[in-house]
């Protein structure tokens, strides 16, 4: 069998998507992912296509061990988000999805930056229809302020891959390290994907207002790629060791009282992309591994939660906390699931979280950064309490909210079910998983001592969780929007924008005011030329154009005269 | 025969005109032409395929030798410029039928093809000459052409454009001459290679300082560098459809490649850029017109007025290339001034496609037709792509060099600026894409079909080419490459 790009695949599956219907339709939407995985399957690590650009050399495919994981990884995500959408009549939500699949899988294939660039962008673009779908002003809003950043991310990583290319002659993608402005941009643009702290706004803003299986596809790929990115260019910085160890802690806060429940996950979407960004810049290959192993179980526990949640604003049409509760006696098996995803981003034994989140911390501690590890443990705590009890307690169980409803379709059952069986297995036997992992793995997660440490901090936390519940200390679900670091460009931006708009319009129809008078000025006169009044001899008044003319002739002629 | 070919690319667009104003008739006029414009890229390439295999050509008209006689000098640069013309000439010519039908009334027809074989005339005879004052003649007969072009268009705001184009572009052209006048009682000459030989000891005297300012401005009038464009916006708006997307795609370019020729072939680099401030001029000139037309053209309601001024805009990225004056970024103002001509060729062709079916080009009157005419509206966002410079387009080519060349002069900033600007044609590509692909449909597009056949084969040719010539430079780059170099090494 000829390997074909793997981009390619995706790209043929959803131009057939994009003109076929029904049962056709949704055989091919499963049937794309599966055969893109049979055809990597056809790659080895180490084979890459090259061809020439400008004086460079572009490598549109690459693929190692790294890519690899990630490769499979995506594959495996769109084919269970595939199953998710299958009820959804709604063609652009499948190519659009199918596309954004694609270009995540493209991404990480990509050889040289110029590749990267276009799939970058691309990620952004076909992804922005999944929140356009949900098609409510809300979601508009949204979708645009998403857009802009994610393009601006892309603009930027140009810009750096531009300098980068000047000042080292290659545009192939390895190592970059921490040296020079161009370095600088390329992370930047990379911290914005990935959703660095203050650059994390267009994740939780946009994330919850997506479609019910939207945000399904877009919590797999987007900050994955910029986590794989990372991983590829950055590995030992050490400053990704703070900025991760911050990614990991700030998020618990607004989780805690963010009431849409998508909102929280998306939160807690940053507080585990945290982990793998520290567990990159600690870089160790203990880390590394860590951080991609994490990648891949989080892709899959937190599409579960996000599905679980999807299909409850599927079935209910409501999503915050305050207004549901008591699900699990319509809906057992989708709260079955979500308890799967809950165990298993709060690293319960046995559960897959468990097996990779650790890896990080113990790197953490080895290298010497035990404040970093204390707030990653912190985090843990942290998000067993948000994630793992927060949400399946106020959408299943909590208050009984009256709403009875029917269970989820049976394609959204199945794909949750595939995720939570893969969740099991990741954390019952990790070893499979271990032996894709980019370096050599040397690491035994059951040990007595993990477990008991990770037990007496998830009992803890569900302690804390009761305490705060039964002395009415824990912050009620409220319907509220809560604003943080977006309100730099939610609330001063407009503001300054406005300011500008204002002064701009201004001028604007000053000119425009001007031109009018302007034009009615030469109007009146063509009129005296030509009019009974006309005095033809007289020559055209010197507009402005000719004012200008002569004005930029007197500047060359000054400009010329004193430089010489 | 073969080494005649510089008169047959001036002389056959001549007496096509001539005939056209015979007979009288604007199919067999529009046949004429035709016939004309595709025998035009043959002689063209021919010349080309010389120039690259031999150098430069010198063809002395009439036979009188130069300097003394007229001499029509090819190398890279107008070799390439000439190819340019003529196919952007050829590849329109089937659209014309149509088009010219529906927007010229019967009687007009025949002159319109006159006066396009004129401007074919002009802007050819421009490239092709190597002497100032046949220059200006050329230079000349494209304008009264294109005025009278202009103002054959059906909107009556048309006739007023063409005034105001016919005032500004008649001050460019005397500004011109006062320039060559200048030179050529300093020097006593008017051709391009014996003026430069004869200027290295006088290029900063008084007068040649005037003539290169006055040539400089009279120049940037016909090239609309900001801020001498006012003339462009409402000219390329009212004038007929085949004409507007014929000057936008070659007007300007020419102006542009006998500015370049004087600079860097008569000038020399040593006195304008060494000696004068141009770099800094061109530099601020350009950045003005990237932002200054790119913010305007976001808030045109008329479509064809707002790729105006983007057509401004995008002059300011061939300027920014003159300016950069290295290898890298003079490459990449020429590339530019060829992609430029393809991608907004094609624009200006779907508008002309959507102005035959729905009669208007007002944004809010296109919404939602990208259901009544799919590949049209397809073809312009490839188009509209490629003036945003995404990569796999000609345009990326370009920014690609002129930024690469700004980082050589080690102004890093400016490639924050180029990037920033391709933002603003973001907004101003993506509100059209918005309104045509994804609001409902508006009244007039309800009945709309797809354009017919003659029409959307040249409007696709171009667009592939904007595709095309954004992933195999080899035509394109490389060229310009040799151009730039032509260019930079000047006669000595």
């Amino acid at each position: 069998m000829t390997s074909i790009a793997p981009f390619v695949i995706f790209l043929i599956g959803a131009i057939i998507v994009s003109v076929t219907r029904g049962h056709v339709r949704s055989a091919v939407l499963v049937a794309t992912p599966v055969i893109g995985a049979l055809n990597l399957l056809s790659f080895s690590s180490g084979y890459s296509v090259h061809f020439e650009l400008f004086e460079f050399t572009a490598t549109p495919v690459r693929v190692d061990k790294l890519s690899l994981l990630f490769g499979y990884l995506f594959h495996l995500a769109a084919f269970i988000g595939a199953i998710f959408s299958l009820h959804v009549k709604d063609r652009v939500q499948h190519v659009s999805g199918t596309l954004y699949a694609g270009s995540a899988v493209g991404a990480v294939f990509a050889g040289d930056l110029i590749t990267l660039f276009v799939f970058w962008e691309l990620l952004a673009l076909t992804s922005v229809f999944l929140i356009l779908a949900r098609r409510t002003p809300r979601s508009y809003a949204a979708s645009m302020r998403y857009l802009i950043i994610q393009v601006t991310s892309g603009v930027i990583l140009l810009a750096g891959v531009l300098m980068y290319a000047h000042q080292t002659g290659s545009i192939t993608f390895d190592y970059i390290g921490l040296d020079g402005p161009a370095s600088w941009l390329i992370l930047l643009a990379f911290g914005i994907k990935c959703a660095f702290p203050f650059l994390h706004n267009w994740l939780t803003d946009a994330y919850p207002e997506a479609t019910p299986t939207g945000t399904v596809f877009l919590s797999a790929f987007t900050t994955k790629v910029a986590v794989y990115a990372l991983a590829r260019g950055y590995p030992g910085t050490e400053l990704l060791v703070y900025i991760g160890g911050t990614m990991a802690m700030f998020p618990i806060f607004f989780a805690v009282i963010e009431n849409d429940l998508r909102r929280v996950l998306a939160y807690s979407l940053i507080n585990q992309v945290g982990f793998m960004v520290c567990g990159i810049g600690i870089g160790t290959a203990l880390a590394v591994n860590g951080a991609v192993a994490h990648a891949f179980n989080d892709v899959i526990f937190k599409g579960l939660l996000f599905m679980s949640m999807g299909a409850v604003l599927y079935r209910t049409g409501k999503i915050n906390g305050s207004e549901l509760g008591g699900l699990y006696k319509s809906m057992p098996f989708t709260a079955g699931f979500c308890i799967v995803g809950a165990a298993s981003i709060s690293a319960f034994p046995l559960f897959s979280g468990f097996v990779s989140k650790s890896m990080v911390m113990v790197a953490a501690l080895h290298e010497g950064h035990p404040i970093i590890w204390l707030a990653l443990l912190f985090a843990s705590a942290g998000v067993f309490h948000h994630a793992g009890i927060k949400i399946p307690f106020f959408a299943f169980f909590s208050h009984d909210s009256g709403i009875r409803t029917k269970e989820a379709p049976p394609n959204m059952l199945i794909a949750m079910g595939l995720a939570a069986v893969l969740c099991v297995f990741n954390g019952t036997y990790p070893w499979l998983l271990y032996s894709w992992l980019p370096f050599p793995v040397d690491y035994e997660p059951y040990t007595v001592a993990h477990i008991i440490v990770q037990c007496q901090l998830l009992f803890f936390s569900a302690l804390a969780f009761c305490w705060l519940k039964l002395s009415n200390l824990y912050p009620p679900e409220l319907p509220s929007t809560n604003i943080d670091a977006e309100w730099t460009y939610r609330r001063l931006m407009p503001a300054v924008i406005g300011r500008i708009a204002r002064a701009l319009s201004w001028v604007n129809t000053g000119a425009v005011a001007r031109v009018q008078r302007w034009l009615e000025r030469m109007l009146l006169q063509i009129y005296r030329h030509h009019g009974p009044h006309g005095i033809l001899a007289r020559t055209w008044p010197t507009g402005s154009m000719a004012i200008w003319t002569t004005i930029l002739l007197g500047a060359y002629l000054l400009l010329y005269y004193v430089a010489t | 025969m073969i080494e005649n070919l510089p008169a047959l690319q001036i002389v056959i667009p001549l007496l096509g005109a001539v005939l056209c104003a015979l007979v009288r008739h604007g199919g067999i006029a529009w046949a004429i032409s035709t016939l004309v414009s595709w025998m035009m890229p043959v002689v063209a390439g021919l010349i080309l395929a010389q120039v690259l295999s031999d150098g430069a050509i010198s063809y002395a008209m009439g036979g009188w030798a130069p300097p003394f006689g007229i001499e029509f000098r090819i190398d890279a640069a107008n070799g390439f410029v000439l190819l340019l013309i003529s196919v952007v000439g050829a590849v329109i010519m089937p659209y014309a039928r149509r088009s010219v039908g529906a927007e010229i009334s019967r009687r007009n027809q025949a002159w319109f093809y006159t006066m396009y074989l004129l401007c074919l005339c002009g802007l050819l005879g421009v490239s092709i000459t190597g002497d100032a004052f046949n220059a200006f003649v050329f230079l000349e007969v494209s304008s009264l052409s294109t005025y009278a072009l202009i103002a054959l268009g059906k909107d009556r705001r048309a006739l007023l454009a063409a005034y105001q184009y016919l005032i500004m572009g008649t001050i460019g052209a005397t500004l011109y001459v006062i320039g060559v006048g200048l030179l050529y009682t300093m020097t006593g000459s008017l051709n391009f290679v014996d003026v430069a030989a004869r200027i290295a000891d006088m290029e900063t005297t008084r007068p040649i300082l005037a003539a290169i300012a006055f040539i400089m401005v009279g120049l940037s009038l016909k090239l609309a560098l900001f801020p001498l464009h006012v003339w462009l916006p409402n000219a390329y708006a009212y004038a007929p459809s085949l004409a507007t997307a014929f000057l936008a795609a070659t007007a300007t370019k020419v102006a542009v490649y006998l500015m370049l020729r004087f600079l860097f072939t008569v000038f020399g680099l040593h006195a304008t850029f060494e000696n004068l401030p141009l770099t800094e001029i061109f530099l601020a000139l350009s950045i003005a017109a990237m932002f200054g037309a790119s913010i305007v053209a976001i808030f045109q309601e008329n479509v064809k007025r707002m790729l105006a001024y983007s057509s401004v805009a995008q002059i300011g990225y061939i300027t920014l290339g003159i300016a950069l004056a290295n290898q890298t970024g003079l490459t990449g103002g020429i590339v530019h001034l060829f992609n430029h001509a393809m991608m907004k060729g094609a624009l200006f062709l779907v508008l002309g496609a959507v102005a035959f079916r729905l009669g208007t080009v007002k944004i809010e009157e296109l919404a939602g037709l990208g259901r009544r005419m799919p590949v049209t509206m397809g073809a312009f966002v490839v188009a509209g792509l490629s003036i945003i410079g995404t990569p796999g387009t000609a345009g990326f080519i370009s920014k690609w060099y002129l930024a690469v060349g700004a980082l050589e002069q080690g102004m890093w900033w400016l490639v924050f600026l180029l990037v920033a600007s391709s933002l603003l044609s973001v907004v101003y590509i993506g509100r059209v894409v918005e309104v045509v692909w994804f609001r409902p449909l508006s009244e007039k597009a309800e009945g709309a079909r797809e354009m017919p056949l003659d029409m959307l084969v040249p409007t696709l040719i171009l667009v592939a080419a904007t595709v095309y010539f954004g992933i195999d430079t080899s035509l394109t780059a490389d060229i310009a490459s040799s151009a730039a170099s032509a260019l930079l090494e000047g006669v000595k």
